[in-house]
């Protein structure tokens, strides 16, 4: 029942894509994914896998030869970060709207500028509507089996869209933790063969792919992406549904962590979860009924299922850990307010902006969250729903 | 599929754009564009083939014995650059709709 | 086998058909048409195509005039999306995922704009790599699809609509970049120079020969555009002939690093002959700007000399 290994989260998404064994892996470094390359191409060297390893001169051609791979009938995959994963950008957009599902590994790190190479989610946001299922890993052991449903997910006949696993950056990606790993013949089983239906390389039915698609044409072509979407999320919960039958792990759009009879709760992604648990379980023993939402799956956006979730609450803090530099709060709060909005819940919400470029958070301050919570509960009164947590400022004590 | 227009639903419209007919641009006719028209003088043609690769649009056809036949004017755009290549003045240009 | 020009169009298959939407006498589709011809007629392509004229006007949804495989990604990035759809066949083929029979070739088209200047890194990266493919850059010498912007193919004193020939400066004030030499510089095993020029007999041999040489392989080749030059539609022939007899488009070819020039003129004749039907270079010839001619001259004569130098030096080191 399973393997147990020590491996950090770099290790762990480049052990899985060697179970995966892709046909193709085009990829360029940039901290702090560039392990996962390096880890990859010692895997082609030795032999350990029958992909063709695509050493490209940039993000742009690594996710541009990904495109072209998987448009030619094969599975391709790759990993970045921050201004990699700016670089790529236009070609992102041309990923899905080609519905390729590629599978990328995203380690977050801050996106340029000024360059900074640690950790938040501002490289992921920057993507977050162009059409990539999303979805965020709290430790190598999420990033690991995110990465093994990819493809059953982006592939399914109904999605066809390229998929990101989301790792926080250095966290996760260079701290070793204890990993469960699935044996090869399990993942291979499980992943399964890719048939695409159309595929250049099929000299039968010759395609072509990639058109000028004009006024009478481009809208219907969005439109069937943002259906594809809303269906990638059904599948989501299937895939997991099989995931947890072969591993035991179960996974759904979202995480809650003391959720149920919680007062207070925090929403997050990433890492930043696993302090938040701990904290939790502080606050709990103290008789604080304080609990946690962790976002798995970003994109979709499970719009009414957080919802729901948190329609019970006093009050939630939602983290960002990008700015969204709009003068008006962070992307994860505003889905998350909207979500609420629009399933007519209405519960007090404030938004803190935290761990830019890496700026540690550590459990005192989640506890100061939860205790701005508490007073909000208390006063029943927001002053500003805008907030920096950890930021340092003229008159701090 | 090649029945996609500007009132198809998007159900069926193929999806990423792709076409799965390769070549279906052959029933996109542009001769419409046209605003002289080569005339293929026959009698003055030497068949010596420096016309045939010239043209943009394919619109001289020619057959399976090497030799060529009268304009394809569903394609043609009448560019004038066939009549210019001919060394023998097989092809004349007329503005088009002038008898 | 020598060429024979009614034979192959007589008999082999127009893999880019009739029904593309490039304006009427445009360069480029006669050479692309000619050079998917040198395929032999059982084998399949995956073509990649660059934004610019030829891909907004040969893929407009839902018509397609392309007989192969095609892709289209975006401008810059041609090289590297056909370099990936080869990465996939290689994997492919040697994991038995492809049937045994039958070979796949792959040929990337971009204009001047999408190879010269923003697709240049990606073309670079994929020709190092080593992936069995041709690059065909149809050089029109501006960037026309947006309306005739100065390109560093452009040649130099140009009038665009970016480097406009004002009272002040001339036109482009910069001499074009020799792209065949930086793909030389690559030491891929195949480059060549052409045109389509008389029977296309030079066009033809060399796309055959880079099609068809294992690596990669990288092809020039010279597409007047009308609007954009300036000179009456009907004279594509006229022009491409020029360009050719006066050194301004020498023909050549490096195979493993040693040149062939595959065409030299009995006679070359001055450069203005090719200048003079052009409305881009109409202030050229206005009184005063000799040394506009004189220098453009210079620079062909310079070029054509290092061209021929070049030739004595690697076949001397053969």
């Amino acid at each position: 029942m399973g393997i147990r290994e020590r491996l950090s989260g770099n290790e762990a998404a480049a052990i899985a894509m060697k179970q995966i064994n892709p046909d193709v892996v085009a990829a360029f470094p940039i901290t702090p994914s560039t392990e996962i390359p390096q880890y990859f191409s010692t895997f082609v060297a030795n032999g350990a896998v029958d992909t063709e390893f695509v050493a490209v001169e940039s993000e742009h051609s690594a996710m541009s030869a990904c495109i072209g791979a998987e448009a030619a009938g094969s599975r391709a995959m790759t990993a970045t970060s921050a201004n990699g994963l700016s670089l790529m950008w236009e070609m992102i957009y041309i990923a899905s709207s080609l519905r390729l599902p590629i599978v990328l590994s995203l380690v977050n790190r801050a996106v340029s500028g000024p360059l900074n190479i640690h950790n938040d989610h501002s490289d992921a946001m920057g993507v977050r509507d162009a059409g990539w299922i999303m979805l965020f890993s709290e430790n190598n052991q999420e990033a690991y089996d995110n990465t093994l449903m990819a493809h059953r997910i982006a592939e399914n006949k109904n999605v066809l869209l390229p998929l990101m696993v989301c790792q926080d950056g250095f966290i996760t990606s260079h701290s070793i933790e204890n990993i469960e790993l699935v044996e090869d013949e399990k993942v291979k089983e499980f992943v399964g063969e890719y048939h695409p239906e159309h595929y250049l390389l099929n000299k039968e039915e010759p395609i072509a792919v990639g058109p000028l698609d004009l006024q009478s044409y481009l809208f219907e072509h969005k439109a069937q992406q943002a259906e594809a979407m809303k269906a990638a999320k059904q599948v989501i919960l299937d895939v997991a549904k099989d995931f947890e039958k072969m591993t035991g792990r179960k996974y759904g759009l979202f995480e809650e962590y003391k959720l149920d009879d919680a007062e207070i709760a925090i929403v997050c992604m990433n890492s930043t979860a696993g302090t938040t648990k701990f904290v939790v379980d502080n606050l709990r023993e103290k008789g604080i009924k304080a609990g946690l939402l962790k976002i798995r799956v970003f994109r979709p956006f499970p719009v009414d299922e957080v919802a729901n979730a948190l329609s019970h609450l006093k009050a939630i803090a939602i983290l960002d850990k990008a700015d969204s530099l709009n003068a008006a709060g962070g992307a994860l709060f505003e889905d998350v307010t909207s979500a609420m909005y629009v399933n007519n819940k209405h519960v007090p919400a404030i938004n803190y902006v935290y761990g830019i470029g890496g700026r540690d958070t550590k459990a005192d301050d989640i506890e100061s969250v939860y205790n701005d919570l508490l007073e909000i509960v208390k006063t029943n009164k927001i002053d500003n729903p805008y907030r920096y947590l950890g930021l340092r400022r003229e008159g701090d004590k | 599929m090649s029945e996609i227009n500007s009132n198809t639903p998007m159900e069926k419209m193929t999806i990423g754009g792709d076409i799965y007919t390769a070549g279906n641009a052959m029933n996109f006719k542009t001769g419409d564009w046209r605003s002289s028209r080569p005339i293929f003088l026959s009698d003055k043609c030497k068949q010596c083939g420096l016309c045939f690769p010239v043209c943009p649009d394919n619109a001289i056809p020619v057959n399976k014995d090497q030799k060529r036949e009268d304009f394809n004017y569903d394609y043609c755009k009448g560019c004038g650059v066939c009549a210019k290549t001919c060394p023998f003045g097989a092809i004349e240009m007329k503005e088009e709709g002038v008898e | 086998m020598a060429y024979n020009l009614k034979e192959i169009i007589a008999t082999k298959p127009v893999r880019f058909t009739s029904g593309h939407r490039m304006c009427a006498g445009c360069g480029a589709p006669p050479v692309a048409r000619h050079i998917m011809r040198a395929l032999k007629p059982e084998d399949h392509a995956v073509v990649a195509v660059a934004t610019g004229c030829m891909e907004v006007s040969t893929f407009i949804y839902p018509y397609t005039a392309w007989t192969d495989s095609f892709i289209h990604t975006a401008f810059e990035c041609t090289a590297a999306t056909l370099s990936g759809a080869e990465a996939a066949y290689v994997s492919m083929k040697k994991q038995g995922k492809l049937p045994k029979d039958g070979d796949t070739k792959f040929i990337a088209f971009g204009g001047d704009g999408g190879t010269y200047d923003i697709g240049l890194q990606s073309l670079s990266g994929a020709m190092e790599r080593g992936h069995d493919m041709v690059y065909v850059c149809y050089d029109n010498g501006a960037y026309m699809n947006t309306g005739i912007q100065r390109s560093s193919a452009t040649p130099k004193f140009a009038d665009t609509t970016t480097s406009p020939a004002g009272s002040v400066i001339p036109g482009k004030m910069q001499s074009r970049k020799d792209l065949a030499k930086i793909m030389a510089g690559h030491h891929i095993p195949y480059v060549a120079q052409t045109i389509g020029y008389m029977n296309f007999k030079d066009l033809y041999e060399k796309a055959e020969k880079a099609i068809y040489t294992e690596g990669p392989a990288f092809l020039n080749v010279l597409a007047p555009c009308p609007r954009g030059w300036g000179y009456p539609t009907d004279m594509l022939m006229q022009i491409n002939k020029l360009a050719v007899e006066t050194c301004y488009w020498p023909l050549y070819e490096v195979v493993d690093g040693v040149y062939h020039i595959t065409y030299k003129p009995a006679k070359k004749l001055p450069v203005e002959e090719f200048l003079k039907p052009q409305k881009r270079f109409k202030h050229l010839f206005k009184p005063g700007n000799e040394w506009m001619i004189e220098e453009f001259q210079k620079e062909v004569d310079k070029r054509w000399q290092e061209l021929l130098d070049l030739e004595e030096i690697t076949n001397k080191a053969e």
